[in-house]
């Protein structure tokens, strides 16, 4: 692996060997000494180019964690005010020497630009770009799931095993959500149902005819429809989503009237589904507090892993000899 | 080549008028002197021409030539060269410039300028609305009485989406025989669009310009213009669904021309997937079946004619991000090789109906008097050669224009313009008739 | 040389023999934890374990015996192909205060062991660590000596020797194959062997 820039293009061997690793990462991680000599003397840079405290603070855990040494490098810029160019920006991380690129940035594209441009030679992981891919938060996902509905809840009992036959359901704003992005191609790689719970207004163009995903336009409807294995509630972004006349849906309380997950609807579903949430929550809009804190919520525990996950992405793009380009 | 081409007598020998028709071409002071070598005086340069075909000089409805405001894109002197290269004696430029062509005296200083390179005939094209904010009508009358002459009006880049407007301006350019042509696009279906709508947007992440956005506005306006008398031209015309819209209003009877790009002509969505930006265009890149159609609706007549919309852009502008590249792409120079390979060679459109779509009807539209003529005795010498079996690859820094932003690098195109005349005069002239002076 | 140097009968009397010293060295089994280095070193491990159970029946086979993955800690990552990462496991009452016997198929040029030397620093403060080997073939490039061996082979840098084990290839044998340059199989001075030769 080269570089980590979306799930589309990402084999079935390579993503288990990413959860296979990820697995030993965590163990590592429950040790007292967790700090691994694994990188040392390799840079990783985090080029945000959009605010995202956790998974800023997420990639440099794991890069600390495998000794490498981590910069920082907070490139302000929107689509309204450029500021520094994307191209710039890489000259200047060529020059100091950058392995790995970590980039968030609010263009769709933008770490696949940087990976296939020619403007720098190091590794690149795509830490979300716009309404693209967040690759890394699909396979933290994964992992979470793999480890509690195929290894009873251990990774070892999991290893070398996707995620066949098991049904998950992904609620919420699928249109702009690079977080379902990534985790329906991911889901269907390693030979998952898909099941995609969201209004009209926010399903990317072509989802309703896909034939591999299944979609339903309440919540209500797809819990009867399906026994679902595990959910996924999509954060809501409160503003885009009523403002302005050009609303995707007509007020939170309806939405959450028809999308939001608590503790009635949960116990309508299997009882071993587990609760995933990419965070930040909403609680009371797209979540309810009984369903965020219930024991099948794994949502606090995905943020560890997310780190193991993370640690793992590092490790097969830096650990081993350069492959020529 | 700079300054307005001397004039000097050629004999055009043994070329095929309309690619049908074997004739020489004598051109002296400027006009179509005879059909006959024989009647070329002595000291006319004569050129070899077995094998190539004479067209009309091209006319192009649609460029960008930047000047004034962005000179670091393009000037009218380096679009005028690439215009020449391309085989066009005459191109529309359009008004988003800055400040905008929405005056007498921003119009008259870009047809002087073009006057005076002298390469091809610049024929400003006038704003609709005031500096192209949708909301004032410019004064289309004086620029329409100005030494420029301007026939054609367009707030290009942007859509006259207000109805009323719309409807006022179709009519009012009736004063002057104008034509209003239409960049369609509504606003509020595409904003922050950035490719078109459909799986391949879906799976990129990149917001969606669908293609309903341009047909209900093609579909409004060919309604106003019927409702008003008017005629109206569409601008790059790029779906399905627009070449049903507009042959529905051509067998109304409503007086409606519509444009076709050559980009929109060979390529698809799918380029954008490598997010390089040189495939970003407005209105973009469609679907595989958008393509057929427009190509059926250029062969069957209700798309009248391809325009280039050759767009400059500097290199910053389009090596970055998708989501922050300026949209469009330079053409002049591929137009007639892209024409060639998607329609002429796949037997859609014979050389004389190229001659049509890319000389007689845009100057039709443009109502640019002396471009579009047929090749007779008499007639204004603007004749482009073109090479139907000089096979090329595009190579886009290659190009005379002043930017390079082309999508068809690497393509390989299989004819191309090698000469053209602009009333007599040698504005480009092909490596292969070395010391035939220009 | 090619060919077999180590038949399953010569492989089963070494091991018995390692287990025997290891109990001998360490007066007992007090506080012993055997570790396998993977691939190839964690069968050996258990087999070893195993034989010391049988020797001394109060010694818990199963609890004392673990592996321990290294991968993270070589030095050579970044000239070979992305390596797997091997489990790590540790008997639960954790390796403070125990004699740990690290376990490898081929002893060569010590780094290996120099990264297992780093990783159980990272685990935990035994109260000392030993090693045993099935093959040693010289060449070390680090101080680190064995403190017992199967059996001393003379290579050459260019022979490669393989370890075959029911537990994974479906034999137990070890193989020696590729050219030797006769000036090359100098045993390294360096390296004596603690222990007498397996018997063969």
């Amino acid at each position: 692996m080269r570089h980590l820039l979306d799930t589309d293009t990402l084999a079935r061997e390579d993503a288990i060997r990413i959860l296979d690793t990820a697995g030993q990462m965590a163990a590592t991680q429950e040790r007292e000494m967790r700090k691994l000599p694994t990188l040392r003397g390799r840079t990783v840079v985090n080029l945000f180019f959009e605010d995202s405290t956790r998974t800023r603070i997420s990639f440099e855990a794991a890069a600390k964690r495998l000794s490498a040494d981590v910069i920082n490098f907070s490139a302000k810029g929107s689509s309204l005010s450029k500021g520094e160019s994307l191209k710039d920006t890489a000259l200047t991380l060529q020059a100091m020497g950058a392995d790995a690129v970590v980039v968030r940035h609010w263009a769709s594209g933008a770490a696949h630009r940087l990976a296939h441009s020619g403007w720098m030679h190091g590794h690149v992981l795509n830490a979300g770009d716009g309404t693209h891919q967040h690759p890394t938060q699909a396979l933290l996902d994964a992992f979470t799931m793999r480890r509690h509905l195929v290894g009873g809840g251990k990774d070892p009992a999991a290893t070398g095993k996707a995620l066949e036959g098991l049904t998950f359901a992904i609620v919420g704003d699928i249109l702009h959500s690079r977080v379902a992005g990534s985790n329906i191609p991911l889901l269907r790689t390693l030979g998952a149902n898909v099941v995609v719970v969201a209004p009209p207004t926010l399903l990317p163009y072509g989802m309703a005819q896909r034939s591999d995903i299944a979609v339903h336009h309440t919540l209500d409807e797809a819990i009867e429809a399906h026994d679902l294995d595990g959910i996924m509630m999509l954060r809501v972004q409160r503003e885009r989503m009523t403002g302005g006349g050009s609303g995707f849906f007509p007020s939170p309380e309806e939405y959450t009237r028809l999308f939001g997950l608590d503790g009635e609807r949960l116990r309508r579903m299997p009882d071993h589904a587990i609760i995933l949430h990419p965070g930040p929550m909403n609680r009371g809009l797209e979540i309810s507090a009984e369903a965020a804190d219930h024991p099948r919520s794994v949502i606090v525990e995905q943020v560890s892993n997310g780190v193991a996950v993370r640690m793992a992405a590092l490790y097969l793009l830096l650990a081993g000899e350069e492959a020529p380009e | 080549m700079n300054g307005r081409a001397q004039n000097r007598a050629y004999v055009i020998e043994g070329v095929s008028l309309y690619g049908d028709t074997a004739a020489d071409l004598v051109l002296i002071d400027g006009v179509i002197s005879s059909l006959s070598a024989a009647d070329a005086p002595a000291e006319a340069q004569r050129i070899d021409a077995a094998g190539l075909v004479a067209l009309p000089g091209l006319v192009d409805l649609h460029t960008h030539l930047r000047e004034p405001g962005r000179e670091d894109a393009e000037t009218i002197e380096t679009g005028s060269r690439s215009a020449a290269r391309g085989g066009f004696t005459a191109v529309h430029a359009m008004a988003n410039t800055t400040p905008t062509a929405d005056t007498a005296g921003v119009v008259e200083q870009v047809w002087s300028r073009g006057r005076e390179v002298g390469l091809v005939d610049v024929f400003p094209v006038g704003a609709v609305t005031v500096g192209l904010n949708g909301t004032q009508l410019s004064e289309m009358g004086a620029m329409a009485n100005s030494r420029a002459q301007v026939r054609v009006f367009s707030d290009d880049g942007k859509c006259v989406h207000d109805a009323l407007l719309m409807r006022r301006a179709l009519e009012y350019v009736k004063t002057f025989g104008g034509v209003v042509a239409q960049h369609a696009q509504d606003p509020r279906l595409t904003e922050g669009s950035q490719m078109n709508e459909g799986l391949v947007s879906a799976e990129l992440g990149l917001a969606g310009w669908p293609s309903v956005a341009e047909e209900s506005i093609i579909a409004r306006d060919v309604l106003l213009a019927g409702h008003v008398g008017s005629r109206v031209h569409i601008c790059h015309v790029s779906t399905a669904g627009s070449v049903e819209i507009i042959r529905w209003a051509k067998s109304k009877g409503i007086d409606v021309t519509t444009e076709v790009m050559p980009h929109h002509l060979l390529l698809t969505d799918e380029s954008a997937r490598g997010y390089d930006a040189r495939f970003k265009v407005n209105p973009p890149l469609r679907t595989q079946a958008d393509v057929d159609a427009v190509r059926a609706g250029l062969a069957d007549g209700t798309i009248d004619i391809v325009a280039t919309d050759h767009a400059p852009h500097p290199d910053e502008d389009k090596d970055c991000e998708w989501g922050a590249a300026a949209m469009g792409m330079i053409g002049l120079e591929t137009a007639l090789g892209i024409v060639q390979r998607t329609m002429v060679d796949s037997g859609a459109l014979s050389w004389r109906d190229v001659a049509r779509v890319m000389s007689e009807t845009p100057a039709r539209i443009g109502r640019d008097d002396d471009h579009g003529r047929p090749l007779e005795v008499g007639e204004p010498a603007n004749v482009t050669l073109v090479d139907p079996q000089a096979a090329w690859t595009v190579e886009p820094s290659a190009t005379a224009s002043r930017s390079n932003n082309s999508p068809f690098g690497g393509i390989e195109l299989p004819g191309r313009a090698v000469a053209t005349f602009l009333r007599g005069a040698a504005t480009y002239l092909d490596d292969r008739f070395e010391g035939v002076p220009a | 040389m090619t060919g077999t140097v180590l038949g399953a009968p010569d492989m089963t009397r070494a091991l018995t023999r390692i287990a025997h010293e290891i109990l001998e060295r360490n007066e007992g089994h007090e506080s012993l934890v055997i570790l396998g280095i993977p691939t190839r070193g964690v069968p050996l491990a258990h087999r070893l374990a195993t034989r010391i159970a049988d020797v001394e029946p109060g010694f818990d086979a199963d609890a004392n015996c673990g592996a321990l993955d290294i991968t993270m800690y070589r030095d050579d990552l970044h000239r070979q192909p992305t390596r797997a990462i091997g489990e790590t496991t540790l008997p639960d009452a954790g390796i403070d205060g125990a004699t740990i016997v690290l376990v490898d198929d081929v002893f060569h040029t010590g780094r290996t062991i120099r990264a297992a030397l780093d990783a159980i620093k990272d685990l935990g403060r035994p109260r000392a660590v030993q090693l045993a080997v099935l093959v040693d073939r010289g060449h070390r490039e680090l101080p680190i000596r064995a403190d017992f061996v199967g059996k001393n082979l003379p290579t050459a840098k260019t022979e490669r020797v393989d370890v075959h084990l029911e537990e994974i290839d479906g034999v137990d044998e070890v193989l020696i194959s590729g050219t030797g340059s006769k000036g090359a199989t100098s045993q390294d001075s360096s390296s004596p062997s603690p222990v007498s030769e397996a018997g063969a």
